[in-house]
């Protein structure tokens, strides 16, 4: 194998030298590079949904509001929410931009398999964005939901090109992510260093292998829903459509066939961020490694058979509906074996409040609140109540925004020093971490009372017994908007920082291999090859 | 070394894409006949097979009858319910009215509740196999032939079925819609006050 990794870094000089603007950050084929463009993309994103999100709690703070024009404004809005958080923040942050970063540095790769398809794979993404932006703002919008359902989806209900927009935004982002999922499992395959067995992988690397298996096998199904949702819609096709014989349950299957892995694609990646930061900061290797790493391809492999139950209402048998509720419930178990892992991992281990840890802290105790909800929603009868409620809302919004977003803040205050050599500012990013941590719990909380008392979500307006919460709901999401905007004070003030950090400035619980590199690493990396003993 | 095997897993990835990929379309087809062999979703058991004969037990049979929004006929079932001795084959009757000035062609979706009885509900034949078409103002009446297989009564999971509802949806058929240009006014009717109206039985 040692001859394979003379050759990738053959055509290379040995000095660290870097192309011009252009070349470096438009044709790059540097990994961190690509890595970083994914990450400020990811920032845009997750900006441009965050706002949209500010927006929409406007509307809802008090009934009979009209921040947005027309029902149809408000549907277009909430769909944008949905697909850009998902697709063009969480996605692109966690794999792209953390993924590109570390997966080849913490094996001990000088780059990704395939560098190239990395850049095409970034740049198939701003395309998308834009489509996305047109769908919103193009006519009425698309207003189908993130979930796209026919019929609201076809072209009877939303006719016009803007639904044809984002389906085709969703290829270019769903073949980004094929490519990317391509290139993580080749590098992790192919070209870990010599001495880096499977079993001695760090778990970032071992999430992103998952992760890249559940969009290579998940992420097709939806390019093929989409397809059939376009013929459906442009071409007279009737896959969905029962005047032709068609099924418009069956888009709902392809559809959470794709969507319930998704969600795992979401998270694993955050998953494995928080296993290194809690295991750098408790100054303890993680306890339980091999659990932990087969508790995420557990968590995938039951990822693909629990789909069924976000149709509990759908119309199936009383039979079906308790098949999708005991394997769904089986996911508790894996993902018990990672937050005990966590907590043994924390347990005796001399801790460190630095604000990475603050936030893993902080991502632990807000996912196991929303999976405790999950769990809650998993029972076939009492989703018969619950079933596009505010509670569901609050469910997901406790394991995504709060969770997978929190794993990202996480992993930024963890990394930035490593990624860009400068220091963050410790007393602000303290506020940040508080300010968020607030702001989140009071805006997604009392979303569990609205759902309870059978508030349905995807609404523009309710009736004025609703009125307190929502409230209380929109005053978090606007402190949650502040915090964004002190997050990009943040950092705005770390790229300009006089401060320089040093290779391994989280001291001994820091044993992966970035820790080894100079903070920012060489512009190439690992042209001599680690070696693990 | 490194290049050819990076390309053989990254051929071998492409080919998991282009299966999983198959896999979707593939679904059209396997879903259905999943539904067919299964029953799920209420789905009949369909075909020229003849029942066994009656047997000493009896189940009620209601029958449904609905039309699409945007579908401009009047359709509603012949009798209300029927009492018929299990393996017996039956016949029933749908009539129907157009109401439009032109002829319509309609094609209507089916299934049976409770879904489980599905299974044991055999269409020997039915005016819903194929496309039907009215002439304006005319009127049709629409023939079906059934039989429930007596195993229901003794299968633990549907012995407690008493009564199972056959239900019938009519749509304008695609086709027709599209030449009659029925699809674009489709529109402005949905979710109207005429939307999915249901027809009362007599």
């Amino acid at each position: 194998m040692t001859a394979s990794y003379d050759h990738a870094h053959d055509g290379h000089d040995h000095h660290d030298h870097k192309p011009g603007f252009f070349t470096r950050w438009f044709c790059s084929t540097n990994h961190k590079d690509i890595g970083t463009l994914y990450l400020i993309f990811a920032v845009i994103g997750g900006l441009t949904g965050g706002a949209l999100s500010v927006m929409m709690r406007a509307q809802l703070m008090h009934p009979g509001s009209h921040v947005f024009e027309s029902g149809q404004h408000w549907n277009a809005v909430i769909t944008s929410h949905g697909l850009l958080m998902i697709f063009f923040s969480v996605m692109p942050g966690l794999i792209g931009g953390f993924g590109n970063w570390f997966v080849p540095i913490m094996i001990g790769a000088p780059d990704m398999a395939f560098p190239r398809l990395n850049n095409i794979s970034f740049w198939l993404l701003p395309p998308a964005f834009v489509l996305i932006l047109a769908g919103q703002m193009v006519g009425d919008g698309a207003g189908s939901g993130w979930t796209l359902y026919p019929p609201l989806s076809n072209s009877t209900f939303q006719s016009g090109p803007q639904m044809d927009f984002v389906l085709f935004a969703l290829h270019l982002a769903g073949i980004s992510s094929l490519l990317g999922a391509i290139n993580f499992i080749t590098t992790i395959f192919n070209m870990r260093a010599p001495g880096m067995t499977l079993h001695r992988m760090p778990l970032f690397v071992w999430a992103m292998l998952v992760t890249a298996f559940l969009l290579l096998l998940s992420v097709p199904v939806l390019a093929g829903a989409i397809t059939m949702l376009i013929t459906d819609r442009n071409f007279g096709t009737a896959f969905f459509n029962p005047e032709g014989g068609g099924d418009p349950v069956l888009f709902q299957h392809l559809f959470w066939f794709f969507g319930h892995p998704e969600v795992y694609i979401m998270i694993l990646p955050g998953f494995g961020i928080i296993s290194h930061i809690i295991s750098t900061f408790s100054k303890k290797p993680i306890f339980g490694y091999l659990g932990m790493a087969y508790a995420m391809v557990a968590i995938g492999v039951v990822g693909f058979v629990v789909w069924a139950h976000h149709m509990y209402i759908s119309g199936m048998d009383v039979d079906t509906r308790a098949y999708f509720m005991a394997a769904t419930m089986i996911i508790a178990v894996p993902t018990g074996i990672k937050i005990f892992s966590w907590i043994a991992t924390m347990w005796g281990g001399s801790i460190d409040m630095e604000v990475p840890m603050m936030w893993a802290i902080g991502f632990i105790f807000l996912f196991t609140i929303g999976g405790v909800t999950g769990v809650v929603l998993s029972n076939a009868g009492i989703d018969q109540a619950l079933h596009n409620t505010y509670y569901v809302i609050a469910h997901f919004h406790y394991v995504l925004s709060l969770g997978a977003v929190f794993s990202m803040f996480a992993g930024f205050y963890y990394w930035i020093g490593k990624m860009s050599g400068h220091q963050y500012p410790n007393g602000l990013a303290k506020i940040h971490f508080w300010m968020t941590f607030i702001a989140v719990n009071v805006t997604f909380f009392p979303q569990h009372f609205l759902g309870l008392a059978g508030m349905p979500r995807r609404y523009v307006d309710y009736p004025a017994a609703f009125e307190g919460w929502n409230m209380v709901s929109s005053y978090g999401a606007y402190l949650g908007g502040l915090s964004m905007v002190l997050f990009v004070v943040i950092c705005f003030l770390t790229f300009t920082s006089k401060t320089k950090v040093a290779d391994n400035y989280w001291g001994e619980g820091a044993t992966t291999l970035e820790w080894t590199l100079t903070s920012p690493p060489a512009f190439h990396t690992f042209e001599e090859l680690p070696r693990l003993k | 070394m490194a290049a050819r095997s990076n390309s053989v897993v990254a051929l071998g990835l492409v080919g998991v894409i282009a299966g999983m990929g198959g896999l979707a379309f593939a679904s059209v087809r396997l879903y259905r006949m999943f539904c067919a062999a299964t029953g799920y979703g209420g789905t009949p058991q369909v075909g020229p097979q003849a029942g066994p004969g009656a047997s000493g037990r009896f189940i009620t049979v209601r029958f449904n009858a609905d039309v699409n929004g945007g579908m401009p006929w009047r359709f509603e079932a012949a009798q209300a319910a029927l009492r018929v001795a299990l393996g017996d084959e039956h016949p029933a009757f749908y009539q129907a009215r157009n109401l439009a000035a032109t002829a319509v062609t309609g094609v209507s979706t089916y299934n049976v509740t409770p879904e489980k009885a599905a299974q044991y509900f055999h269409k020997t034949q039915c005016f819903c196999f194929n496309e039907q078409t009215i002439a304006a103002h005319g009127e049709a009446q629409f023939p079906l032939s059934f039989w429930v297989d007596p195993a229901i009564a003794t299968d633990p999971h549907t012995r407690d079925v008493t009564e199972i509802t056959l239900s019938y949806t009519f749509f304008h058929s695609l086709n027709d819609a599209s030449r009659t240009g029925a699809l674009a006014k489709a529109g402005p009717h949905i979710g109207g006050p005429d939307a999915q109206r249901p027809v009362a039985t007599p």
